[in-house]
């Protein structure tokens, strides 16, 4: 332990995204200064900790001297107004290199920004970054990147989790206040609790799509890393809401997350009903972990909520029904990638046609775990195989959604582990698959229903590394979810 | 119920489904797949093997039906804009070799 080598800072230093805007909206700090001090973070830490795919320069100082004009001229700079934000590669943004750290995206500069993207820069965001990810998001560990891992800051022997291990790591190192992360089965969640950081997966639809590159369409949805609940709270507030661009984007009105957060601070959870599930809190969870969720029930119990053991029995299932089903989607999503309209092209040597051109473009430009989860789903999904895979797979997805409604008939939130562990050292989970894909085991429900959940920090692990708990609760209960999650934050 | 064998997921079978995926597999990647799709769906084989009499599948989270945009232009992405990202375009075009195999 002595001899690990660590560079994460603690929320406050540098500062929330909360006192960053208020500070910038006040006119007490300029959005450039704010910019300086994260970039001096970048420069120094960012070698040894390799959060990014590309680092922005000039189109970040261009966004700092816009908010600052903007507050010189008396004019709205917006809820994040200098608050410098890292965005997963696997979001699109209009003529910067978007790569989902795949070599099969080599030299593509989308055409369009994302619908995060244009909301973050409307709120006056500052856009540091493109952070590394396990390649097309699969992964639990950013081991997968074709340009190499993200390293853990708390402990650089460690891997920082995945898919979102770069912009978990970003934010942790002080390169950005606050973080955007995909979650398809776990992979802000994860990350999050791997590096010490608030991670949320919103319900699904709640924020937009549009410009997120595709793995698993019913599965994937966009959320913020934070050092706080309050800082998550007002990124998620600038990133919900309908959006006409992405056809599962829902038309409820953006919850208010703040007060919700400010709310669990005043009045604590008098009465809350919280329920641990005991499928996902025993065989194959660390002693250690286990132990931080019994803290968070303590400190939520200390608040005024009850909490009680509940069984949901069918998410035992959900491991195998995910990695089925998100292999299948992505197989199906990932065809887009054949060397016809963007990235790169392979031409075998003495061929002519154009499926052996796809074919050694996609064997080229993919890496190993996105080529077997491709297999996978195209198996799962192949004649013969589609009743007893995906079919079965996706009957199971609705024993899980089912079992959930029945919990929340008498519970209000639900309280898992995030992780069965804290951060593992590099290469300790690559030799086997299965062994990788075990981290998702309490994330991936929620993924399955569509629910929201959130994963706050709670103390650390016997080897002194950080360990989140997870809350979940129905859809759309993410204000509820803010405030438990508060109170659990609030005796950090 | 089947042995949890992967219902005999043979290497042909990965030859066949490479083929439907447009992947060029090495020998090496035919026998690595090979054996990794056996030891995941031996895992799946907890769902696979599930008495799901009765129950309904569940594809999408959200009760959505179509989804309609308003019939109306709007613009969309600039052509030139958009052909400027693929490896090779002509004109109006993507290009591509020939679908047919003829030259």
């Amino acid at each position: 332990m002595g001899a690990s080598r660590a560079v994460h800072v603690g929320p406050g230093s540098p500062e929330t995204a909360v006192s960053i805007a208020g500070d910038v909206r006040a006119g007490r700090r300029s959005a450039r200064s704010v910019l300086g001090q994260h970039r001096e973070r970048i420069d120094a830490c960012e070698g040894e900790v390799h959060a990014f795919n590309l680092v922005l320069r000039d189109q970040a100082d261009e966004a700092a001297a816009r908010i600052d004009e903007a507050v010189a001229a008396g004019r709205d700079p917006g809820p994040l107004a200098g608050v410098p934000i890292a965005l997963k590669d696997n979001m699109c943004t209009r003529g910067v290199a978007t790569t989902c750290s795949s070599k099969i995206l080599e030299g593509w500069r989308p055409p369009y920004d994302a619908t995060v993207v244009s909301r973050l820069a409307a709120a006056g965001a500052v856009i540091v970054g493109k952070t590394n990810l396990d390649e097309f998001a699969m992964g639990s560990s950013t081991e997968n990147s074709a340009f190499g891992p993200t390293r853990n800051p708390h402990d650089l022997e460690r891997v920082p989790g995945g898919s979102s291990g770069g912009s978990a790591a970003a934010v942790a190192a002080g390169f950005a206040a606050a973080s955007l992360g995909s979650d398809t089965g776990g992979s802000i969640r994860q990350p999050a609790s791997l590096c010490g950081l608030v991670g949320v997966k919103p319900t699904y639809g709640a924020v937009s799509r549009y410009g997120l590159i595709a793995f698993a369409s019913s599965l994937d949805q966009i959320g913020p890393f934070a050092h706080t609940v309050e800082d998550a709270a007002l990124v998620l507030e600038v990133i919900a809401g309908h959006d006409p661009m992405d056809s599962t984007s829902i038309e409820s009105p953006a919850p208010s997350l703040v007060s919700a957060v400010h709310r669990g601070l005043v009045d604590g959870v008098d009465g809350l009903r919280v329920g641990i599930v005991t499928e996902l809190s025993g065989d194959g969870i660390s002693a250690d972990v286990l132990a931080r969720v019994e803290v968070a029930a303590a400190r939520l119990r200390a608040a005024g909520a009850t909490v009680d053991r509940v069984s949901v029995p069918s998410t035992v299932l959900g491991l195998s029904a995910y990695y089925l089903i998100a292999p299948a989607e992505a197989s199906s999503n990932l065809a887009r990638f054949d060397g016809v309209r963007f990235g790169l092209r392979v031409v075998p040597e003495g061929s002519t046609n154009v499926q052996d051109m796809m074919a050694a473009t996609r064997a080229a430009g993919f890496g190993a775990e996105v080529k077997r989860r491709i297999m996978l789903g195209t198996y799962a999904l192949s004649a013969g195989y589609y009743d007893a895979y995906y079919g079965q797979a996706q009957k199971v997805r609705t024993l899980i959604i089912n079992d959930f409604q029945r919990a929340y008939q008498s519970f209000d939130v639900l309280l898992t582990p995030t992780s069965p562990t804290t951060a593992f050292a590099f290469g300790a989970k690559t030799a086997d698959p299965m062994t990788m894909y075990i981290n998702d085991v309490c994330t991936i429900p929620s993924n399955l229903s569509g629910d929201p959940a959130i994963s706050v920090p709670c103390g650390a692990g016997d080897d002194g590394m950080p360990v989140g708990v997870q809350l979940l609760g129905p859809a759309l209960s993410e204000a509820l979810l803010f405030r438990c999650a508060a109170v659990i934050e609030k005796e950090n | 119920m089947s042995e949890p064998a992967a219902r005999g997921l043979t290497r042909s079978d990965v030859v066949h489904v490479a083929k439907l995926a447009r992947l060029a597999l090495t020998e090496a990647e035919i026998d690595r797949y090979t054996a990794d799709l056996v030891g995941i769906l031996g895992h799946a084989e907890d769902v696979a093997s599930l008495d799901t009499a009765g129950i309904e599948p569940t594809a999408h989270p959200l009760p959505l039906v179509n989804v309609f945009r308003a019939d109306v232009v709007r613009p969309s992405l600039d052509r030139d804009e958009v052909l400027a990202c693929a490896p090779s375009s002509d004109h109006h075009h993507f290009r591509v070799p020939s679908i047919l195999g003829i030259a």
